[in-house]
């Protein structure tokens, strides 16, 4: 170690504020004055807490500066780090950085126990915090053992189904055929999610093992990530993980000297929200149109080429190893009745603190956007939060305190994929609702009418509404046909259209019937 | 030149069909290659060379290059500009992101600008939610976008013009 150390957090929101530059002319200026073997200038993860400007932190005094201007980094730099003066003007006090009181211990890091931690890229690194472990101890027992581990640590799908994964397995497992393959689900779609891209790209070491831990649980020897064709940050990580996996004799053949044989690839999507559905999914993987089968048969008995498959989302996956290696007990320990473990939210919209945070099943809504996020961006008040991604609900303020799981849907809130989208006043609950449906009407694969033709007539209906031609009975119909569109779609997709279309309508009917009753003169002239 | 084109892109499919593992696997992978040898966009003759070497029908091909939104069966521009239109880019700002975009490029969702330079389009969800509003230029994302900022950003792809 050094005599001393600037940590820059270049986390997303760091970066943006502009962090990397501020990083940069600090290694000119240490290079400059020749403190290269004085002091280390190096990149960290975020420091849970954003001023306006770019946070610094100085080892060995362990103070933190907040800078705004290239020239305060110069007043810094001249005085601190030439001197060994430290400048009071700049300096944030400690306990802003530190998570508010009694928020501290909720934070639970299983899925993303290394991100942040670990340099991704480095094998190394994920070996030495007790990387393919896991994957060592699972070889050494049977695989419905395995399997039985899986089913009593209660873990269920996190790509929002909410599934029992080891009942998954156990299916599969119990399929019989010689080929079967194992699937991850990296097509991450859902507006408002980032978690899988930030998994993949900060643990993705630990998504190799656990699918090699279903291979052998369900005896596939192949396994496929079926990842977002624009994810090309996140496809570069795992491509290299999978590389250097295979280097070390982790994937490939005979693994750890057994008789398991066991290969990953990754294929890209090219732009299709429906086939995040997983037999959508499965049909593109095969090189064909993203549309959704008819279930049954399941993939567990019939799904890649026909073949029975086990198709994982990636933050379930990532949970794998950790109950493996810590034993279902303690996984059970976090979250709630029904929901054990925990949950990566993604905050977005008009937060104040933006970012992903994973917390145990159970926790509220008000934890999330007022504890992690800070509260309502800009001054401003909350308006609605909308839940699970643009497939969820949208609640009122007074809901904020209901423990959020796979239950809380029925008090109205949808776990989902773990999105939380902030909305503050500044937000028609009309423009909303027309952007929700517009998303449904481009995804919309074509396959069935309800969804294809319905998210249409949908669309066209709120557009009347929203330039003041609407009538009192559209809005009612904005209920029955969303109502009608969910209840007769083919798959996923169209079927959860009710959830954000009827919970905007139930909360904001009021603002919805405001905008056909004023009677505009030029609409008149219109219709 | 559209010969030897499709002459590089014979080979490097002929590549990548030796990391192929099951029959069809590679079709997306393949399709995405042409994308990039031809500008944006997947010309008939492209898909010809791709139904050829991996023993699909043309007909099939063609389902899959209209079927998903990163493939274009229409010549699209050099740079292809790709804005998030999902809500929580839209709550953040996003109209006046897609106003004062539009209005540099003078052109609208689904267009090319005259000098062939930029395709304006839409996407959902990158993925980057943490820092919008966002927008892709091919393969680089852009963050925490301004009606100020951007007119930078634009600038600087219209410097590699030659």
């Amino acid at each position: 170690m050094k005599a001393m150390t600037v940590l820059f957090s270049t986390d997303s929101n760091s970066l943006l504020n502009g962090s990397r530059s501020y990083e940069e002319t600090m290694k000119e200026w240490v290079k400059e004055y020749n403190l290269s073997k004085m002091v280390d200038v190096i990149e960290t993860g975020t420091f849970g807490f954003y001023g306006k400007g770019v946070l610094f932190q100085v080892l060995p005094e362990d103070i933190y500066y907040l800078v705004s201007s290239i020239d305060d980094l110069e007043k810094i730099f001249n005085e601190h780090i030439l001197k060994g003066r430290i400048v009071s003007k700049f300096l944030v006090e400690k306990e802003k950085i530190r998570p508010a009181k009694g928020m501290e211990l909720k934070e639970t890091r299983i899925v993303l126990r290394n991100a942040g931690l670990i340099d991704p890229e480095n094998i190394k690194e994920y070996i030495a915090r007790d990387g393919y472990k896991a994957l060592y101890n699972a070889l050494k027992m049977k695989p419905m053992d395995v399997i039985e581990m899986i089913k009593a640590s209660g873990l269920r799908g996190r790509g929002g189904a909410g599934f029992p994964t080891g009942l998954k397995w156990e299916m599969t497992f119990k399929a019989k055929d010689s080929k079967k393959y194992v699937l991850c689900n990296a097509d991450e779609g859902e507006p408002g999610t980032f978690k899988d891209r930030l998994i993949l790209e900060g643990d993705p070491h630990s998504i190799i093992e656990a699918m090699a831990i279903a291979g052998y649980s369900i005896g596939a020897d192949i396994g496929y990530i079926y990842i977002r064709g624009e994810y090309y940050n996140s496809i570069k990580k795992i491509q290299k993980a999978i590389n250097d996996a295979k280097e070390y004799g982790l994937l490939g053949k005979n693994i750890f000297g057994s008789d398991f044989s066991f290969d990953i690839a990754i294929r890209p999507g090219a732009g299709s929200y429906v086939v995040g559905d997983e037999t959508a999914l499965m049909e593109s993987l095969e090189g064909k149109a993203g549309r959704p089968r008819i279930k049954p048969p399941y993939p567990t008995d019939h799904g890649l080429y026909g073949k029975p498959t086990l198709i994982n989302n990636v933050e379930t996956f990532a949970n794998v190893p950790w109950i493996i290696l810590n034993g279902p007990d303690a996984f059970r320990r976090y979250g709630t009745e029904k929901s054990k473990g925990t949950k990566v939210f993604s905050l977005v919209g008009n937060v104040v603190n933006r970012g992903i945070v994973e917390l145990p099943m159970g926790c509220t809504l008000r934890e999330l956007i007022y504890g992690f996020g800070g509260g309502v961006a800009n001054g401003r008040s909350l308006k609605m939060v909308q839940t699970g991604g643009t497939a969820g609900t949208f609640v009122k303020p007074d809901k904020l305190d209901i423990p959020v799981d796979y239950e809380s849907i029925k008090d109205g809130i949808s776990l989902g994929s773990g999105s939380i989208l902030v909305i503050d006043d500044q937000n028609k609950a009309i423009d909303i609702a027309k952007k929700a449906v517009k998303f449904y009407m481009h995804e919309s694969c074509g396959k069935c009418t309800p969804c294809r033709e319905g998210t249409r007539d949908l669309y066209i209906l709120l557009d009347r509404i929203s330039k003041g031609m609407g009538k009192k009975e559209d809005i009612e119909r904005i209920k029955t046909l969303s109502t009608e569109i969910s209840d007769t779609s083919f798959c996923g997709l169209g079927q959860s259209i009710n959830l954000p279309l009827v919970s905007l309508y139930d909360n904001f009917k009021d603002e919805f019937l405001e905008l056909v009753t004023k009677i505009k003169p030029q609409n008149i002239l219109k219709t | 030149m559209e010969m030897e084109k499709v002459e590089i892109l014979r080979s490097r499919i002929k590549e990548v069909k030796t990391q192929q593992v099951e029959k069809g696997d590679m079709i997306l992978s393949s399709l995405h290659l042409a994308q990039e040898l031809f500008e944006n966009s997947i010309p008939l003759e492209a898909a010809e060379a791709i139904a050829e070497e991996l023993d699909v029908k043309i007909e099939r091909i063609y389902e899959l290059a209209t079927f998903y939104s990163m493939y274009s069966t229409k010549p699209r521009g050099k740079h292809l500009i790709r804005l998030c239109e999902s809500l929580p880019c839209h709550v953040v700002e996003g109209p006046q992101i897609e106003k004062k975009l539009k209005d540099i490029l003078k052109i609208d969702f689904g267009q090319t600008t005259r000098d062939g330079l930029f395709t304006l389009e839409q996407t959902s969800c990158l993925g980057i939610c943490g820092v919008g509003p966002v927008m892709m230029i091919d393969g680089d994302t852009y963050g925490n976008l301004t009606v100020e900022s951007i007119e930078g950003i634009i600038e600087k792809y219209r410097g590699d013009r030659k």
